[in-house]
């Protein structure tokens, strides 16, 4: 049975007729939840001990930095669903990411920067962690030129998937940067390991954040691949009575 | 599963095998020069020449800020060796006695001379108020 669904699933049709089911709940609750966090995040923490107001930018910074190496494992695991499989959906994901990572990359990078200036006094050093997040946002431009090079989309596909598997060794640099190397960036907050050293009063707003804003990318990325469907698709007769 | 899709899955893990051992091996060659600055401790263990400019962090010692006009003066310390650090100019506003700091500059007779001074943040975040109920 698990089986039968996500093969029915799987199908672009399906895929599309569900989406329009549940678009609009993803997007009211989850745009909701990030209004909401975000207002209490802004006005109604306390200042931090040492960086006064500075440190609310952190509402914006943590959930872009976090979506931009998320992203990039979903695109990651999609890349092999479509190698092994061959499920077409898979492979639209990839190429429906890519543009939304590079996005939240960017995001995370500008707001970081301007986090910099007020704390550590620069806006950009050449930092294990600064960096390789850099280098992620470059893959993501690099895999998306890639894919517009290509007239035959099978084998950008093919060609995107496989780079993107090999990108992927990227994501847990990032992650440890701040361990295995010294950096200004400082380390983790928020571990599995351990508890957060984040104060609760200013801690549940930030996790208010990063789920709203989460949904929001997932409706991002939902329209995105509806986008894919309709270009790959058109000439089929089910999307053109959809139109 | 068809022997198709096992030599797919294969195939994908001898990929991500490859690009790790590849990526594994450069980072190991690298090591230490991808630190963004020496401890103090590096710094006594190491020759380095008097025109490189280098980067020194660590913790401001307690009571080692000393302000003479524009000057400013002070230790860092990795709470085993400390080295002494002389700057002209502006600090960062969260530069202060107990907290992580980075200094670019030269070496010159045990002394940093400093060109720029950087304030490094750690990750604890909490309200001024419950910071005073915990140092009690």
């Amino acid at each position: 049975m698990i089986k039968k669904f996500i093969h029915q699933f799987a199908s672009p049709k399906t895929f599309l007729l569900q989406v329009d089911k549940f678009y609009g709940l993803i997007f009211f609750t989850s745009l909701c939840i990030y209004i909401f966090s975000i207002i209490w995040g802004l006005l109604f923490t306390p200042e931090d001990f040492v960086q006064g107001n500075s440190f609310r930018i952190m509402y914006l910074h943590v959930p872009a930095s976090f979506l931009s190496q998320s992203l990039y494992i979903a695109m990651a695991v999609s890349s092999a669903t479509y190698l092994i499989w061959r499920v077409k959906l898979a492979a639209y994901f990839v190429i429906a990411i890519a543009p939304i990572g590079a996005m939240t990359t960017f995001i995370a990078l500008v707001s970081g920067s301007i986090w910099g200036i007020p704390t550590w006094g620069t806006w950009w050093q050449w930092d294990a962690r600064i960096t390789s997040t850099l280098i992620l946002f470059i893959m993501y431009l690099g895999l998306i030129s890639l894919h517009n090079s290509f007239s035959n989309y099978e084998k950008a596909d093919k060609l995107l998937s496989w780079l993107v598997i090999v990108g992927a060794v990227n994501i847990p640099i990032i992650k440890k940067s701040v361990d295995w190397w010294t950096t200004l960036h400082q380390s983790a907050s928020i571990t599995l390991t351990n508890k957060p050293s984040i104060d609760p009063v200013m801690l549940y707003p930030l996790i208010g954040t990063i789920i709203g804003f989460f949904g929001l990318i997932i409706c991002l990325i939902l329209i995105s691949s509806k986008n894919q469907i309709f270009i790959r698709e058109k000439n089929k007769s089910w999307v053109k009575d959809y139109v | 599963m068809n022997s198709i899709r096992k030599k797919r899955i294969y195939n994908i893990c001898l990929v991500i095998l490859f690009s790790i051992s590849g990526v594994g091996l450069i980072l190991y060659s690298l090591n230490s020069n991808l630190d963004y600055f020496f401890t103090p401790t590096e710094l006594k263990n190491k020759t380095i020449p008097v025109d490189k400019r280098i980067k020194v962090g660590g913790m401001v010692l307690k009571g080692s800020v000393e302000r003479i006009s524009s000057k400013v003066s002070f230790t860092i310390t990795d709470y085993e060796n400390s080295v002494n650090v002389e700057y002209d100019g502006i600090v960062p506003d969260l530069f202060k006695e107990e907290s992580g700091v980075v200094v670019l500059g030269y070496l010159k007779n045990q002394m940093v001379f400093a060109e720029e001074v950087l304030a490094k943040h750690d990750e604890n975040y909490m309200p001024p108020s419950l910071k005073i109920v915990n140092d009690n």
